[in-house]
């Protein structure tokens, strides 16, 4: 009696219907672990039903720092990954996690910063010399600090300016928030401070406050993203033929313009190149 | 099961003795009261006796056939009342003493027509009185068909007409053959209920005396005084 | 401050359009949250039961353990079951990383120790009351235990109902194993996350908005239903 009344207090308890959950749908599907910036920008809802559509395989993107996204795979959590930061793809794929990486497209990271601007910055193209005017305005700047792939670049970019911004320039102006593009984007917002950033989660960014974008142009500010299956003999639940449908579709000539129908208003967000092989 | 024959039994708690070397055998036949004044140890010898107490030293045996504890029950000054109907508190006594089933269902709603309480047995236990409350809980232990029953201040909360309610049922349970063990403050009572007084000052058993020689004539100088000193206010 | 109002708006307008999309995403909200508060319950209920019964060595050290656990970091138990269930992991043949399962695994470690710890506390409160009553009756641990439970029930509802909120209202542990995967295992709290990094403000407070009003929605029911219950049975 008493389990039968236990029984009947925990189906009390739980009012609402309670249903296991749903595991594994019958639906065929890939894991594609990639970035926020392309999650974020909305990009993703605008392939994958086309991609969809085409193959019947349904897309799981899972949004991460280029770095987590590598990570991901390199456990074998991740069919495909689809991220932005070539020296670290070359890298993951240099230890055997992947089979080969393609170009697919590139958008371009612009530095935004208060109208204000302490650092007198705006109106530049060179990203070097807006940087260095930054440092020694020591104007706040908000980092990534993530090992994302934007992280990356800010860091690569830190050095061609000459500037040595792990060790003698680090300061109290130079502010490493370790979160996503969107968490830092709100930081900087709220701090008036300069931050880099892809121009595709700029534009639909929501939170801008005061900022606006004060350098972009420069050849060093593009942003290539690169398309990777992971390897199915380091890795065995990958699911190879699932996955290379989707790097193919990626970079053939449909997938191709799908990426360069993408707007936001009359933004072009992501420019499809993956016909340059050296990108 | 009866006699329970009690040896030496001592309890102590942190050093503290409040049971000391008690030896007594407790057999059926007559109704035994224990008295004594606060801090006497009345309860904790009667919680010995029930089991709910293990002795410190000594030994308590209950030396008649299947010498089990399961054929005796205990009434408590607050009865614990489950949340659940009147009559599933007395099912729920009977479910754990092994009645079988069909049988509990009979015996239910004969001890609470007995006890009065056959128009309430489907209302939930803790919404009853203090006096229907304490009437339920001599229910449920009437069901269990035990040879003793430990009453331990079983009135010393409820008022006089639930008093009397509840000493109508202990003549009761007395007439259907169950030895009554209990305790109380009140000497009224005790001269009502008891055929035989067990009478302990500070842990130690000083007198065993028929009811009508224990108030007229008490063997220890202790018994005299207690009952001068309690009886303006029984 | 005007964002706030806007966050008002943005949760009107959300209830208002019922976007099959958004539906979706309360629905596995609920799904993944109830489900893993009906495991802990299972789990839970009985452990505090037999932690505020029981007697055994290291028990002591159980409760402060588990009082402790109260306060796990959601992100701590995201990574642990991440790399319990990641493909690397133990359990990683059963791909179960980044769906609904590995979110209500997670869900169910977190407020396991809410639902054990809290419900040890109310037991045992209970069994102070209830000890003697039940051990006199004959019941062993494990039947009073099953009693308590039963007897508790209006005080355990509550306390499920402190492990669901716990579980609705956590980010940590389900962005970390389920992925936030549009359609698969975003749920409303990862949604916020993802609407705040979009820096879509009133939107993401919208959600939180929407989500405050599903959890007062259900804890204003189970009031409810607990007071009128707790009116009948005392």
């Amino acid at each position: 009696m008493e389990l039968k009344h236990m029984a009947l207090t925990g189906m009390l308890l739980m009012s609402a219907p309670v249903t296991a959950p749903a595991v594994a749908q019958a639906q065929k599907f890939i894991t594609v672990a990639s970035t926020t910036s392309t999650e974020n920008s909305g990009l993703f809802k605008h392939l994958l039903p086309i991609f969809e559509k085409k193959t019947g395989i349904a897309v799981r993107v899972i949004a991460q720092g280029t770095g987590q996204a590598l990570d991901t795979a390199r456990r074998g959590d991740a069919d495909v990954v689809f991220v932005h930061a070539k020296e670290a793809e070359e890298k993951f794929i240099g230890e055997g996690h992947g089979v080969k990486r393609f170009p697919v497209m590139y958008n371009d990271f612009v530095l935004v910063g208060p109208k204000s601007d302490p650092a007198k910055i705006g109106g530049g193209k060179d990203i070097a010399k807006a940087l260095k005017k930054v440092r020694s305005a020591a104007a706040p700047f908000v980092s990534r600090g993530d090992k994302s792939g934007t992280h990356m670049a800010e860091l690569r970019l830190w050095k061609v300016a000459g500037i040595d911004i792990g060790g003698a320039d680090k300061g109290p102006w130079y502010r490493a928030v370790g979160q996503g593009m969107g968490a830092s984007l709100n930081t900087a917002s709220s701090m008036n401070g300069y931050i880099l950033t892809d121009r595709a989660t700029w534009i639909s960014f929501k939170n801008r406050g005061d900022l606006a974008v004060l350098v972009e142009g420069d050849q060093r500010l593009f942003n290539q993203y690169g398309v990777i299956l992971v390897n199915p003999e380091k890795h065995k639940h990958v699911k190879r033929d699932l996955g290379q449908a989707f790097v193919d579709w990626i970079v053939s000539a449909e997938g191709q313009k799908a990426v360069a129908s993408y707007r936001i208003g009359s933004d072009r967000l992501f420019f499809p190149n993956a016909n340059d092989k050296g990108a | 099961m009866l006699p329970l024959v009690l040896d030496q039994v001592s309890f102590t708690v942190n050093g503290k003795t409040i049971i000391d070397r008690i030896s007594i055998e407790i057999g059926t036949g007559p109704r035994t009261v224990i008295l004594g004044p606060n801090g006497a140890g009345k309860s904790v010898l009667m919680r010995l006796c029930h089991g709910l107490l293990r002795p410190t030293s000594g030994s308590i045996v209950w030396r008649g056939e299947n010498g089990g504890r399961r054929r005796q029950a205990m009434v408590f000054q607050r009865p614990v009342m489950l949340r659940r109907s009147a009559r599933a508190n007395v099912v729920y006594g009977m479910k754990l003493a092994g009645v079988p089933p069909r049988e509990r269902e009979l015996r239910a709603s004969d001890v609470l027509d007995a006890v009065g309480l056959a128009d309430v047995a489907e209302r939930p236990a803790r919404v009853l009185s203090g006096g229907e409350q304490q009437r339920l809980a001599l229910a449920r232990a009437w069901a269990l068909g035990p040879e003793v029953l430990f009453l331990d201040e079983p009135t010393a909360n409820l008022d006089p007409a639930a008093t009397r309610d509840v000493e109508t049922l202990v003549g009761q349970i007395r007439a259907s053959g169950t030895k009554i063990v209990m305790t109380t403050h009140n000497l009224g009572q005790a001269k009502r209920l008891g055929d035989e007084i067990l009478f302990l000052t500070q842990g130690r058993l000083v007198e065993r005396t028929p009811v009508e020689r224990f108030f007229t004539k008490p063997a220890s100088v202790e018994a005299d005084a207690f009952i001068r000193g309690e009886l303006p206010w029984s | 401050m005007i964002e706030i109002g806007q966050a008002f708006g943005a949760a009107a307008t959300l209830i208002a359009a019922r976007d099959p999309e958004l539906v979706g995403i309360v629905l596995l909200s609920l799904r993944v949250s109830l489900t893993a508060v009906v495991f802990a319950s299972i789990l839970g209920l009985p452990l505090g039961a037999a932690i505020a019964v029981g007697r055994f060595p290291g028990r002591r050290a159980l409760i402060v353990v588990l009082n402790s656990l109260m306060g796990l970091p959601p992100v701590v138990v995201g990574l642990l079951v991440y790399l319990l269930l990641s493909r690397a992991g133990p359990l990683g043949q059963f791909g179960m990383l980044f769906t609904p399962a590995a979110m209500v695994v997670a869900q169910t470690i977190l407020i396991l120790p809410i639902v054990a710890a809290l419900s040890r506390q109310a037991i045992e409160d209970a069994w102070q009351e209830y000890r003697e009553q039940l051990r006199s009756l004959g019941a062993g641990p494990l039947t009073a235990a099953a009693t308590l439970l039963w007897d508790t029930r209006f005080s355990l509802v509550t306390i499920v109902l402190a492990g669901f909120g716990r579980a609705a209202a956590e980010v940590g542990a389900v962005i970390i194993v389920g992925g936030n995967i549009d359609g698969v295992t975003r749920v409303m709290t990862t949604a916020i996350a993802l609407e705040t990094s979009k820096g879509d403000l009133p939107l993401a407070m919208g959600l939180g908005i929407l989500l405050l009003s599903l959890v007062l929605a259900l804890n204003a029911a189970a009031y409810w239903v607990k007071e009128a219950a707790q009116r009948r049975y005392g």
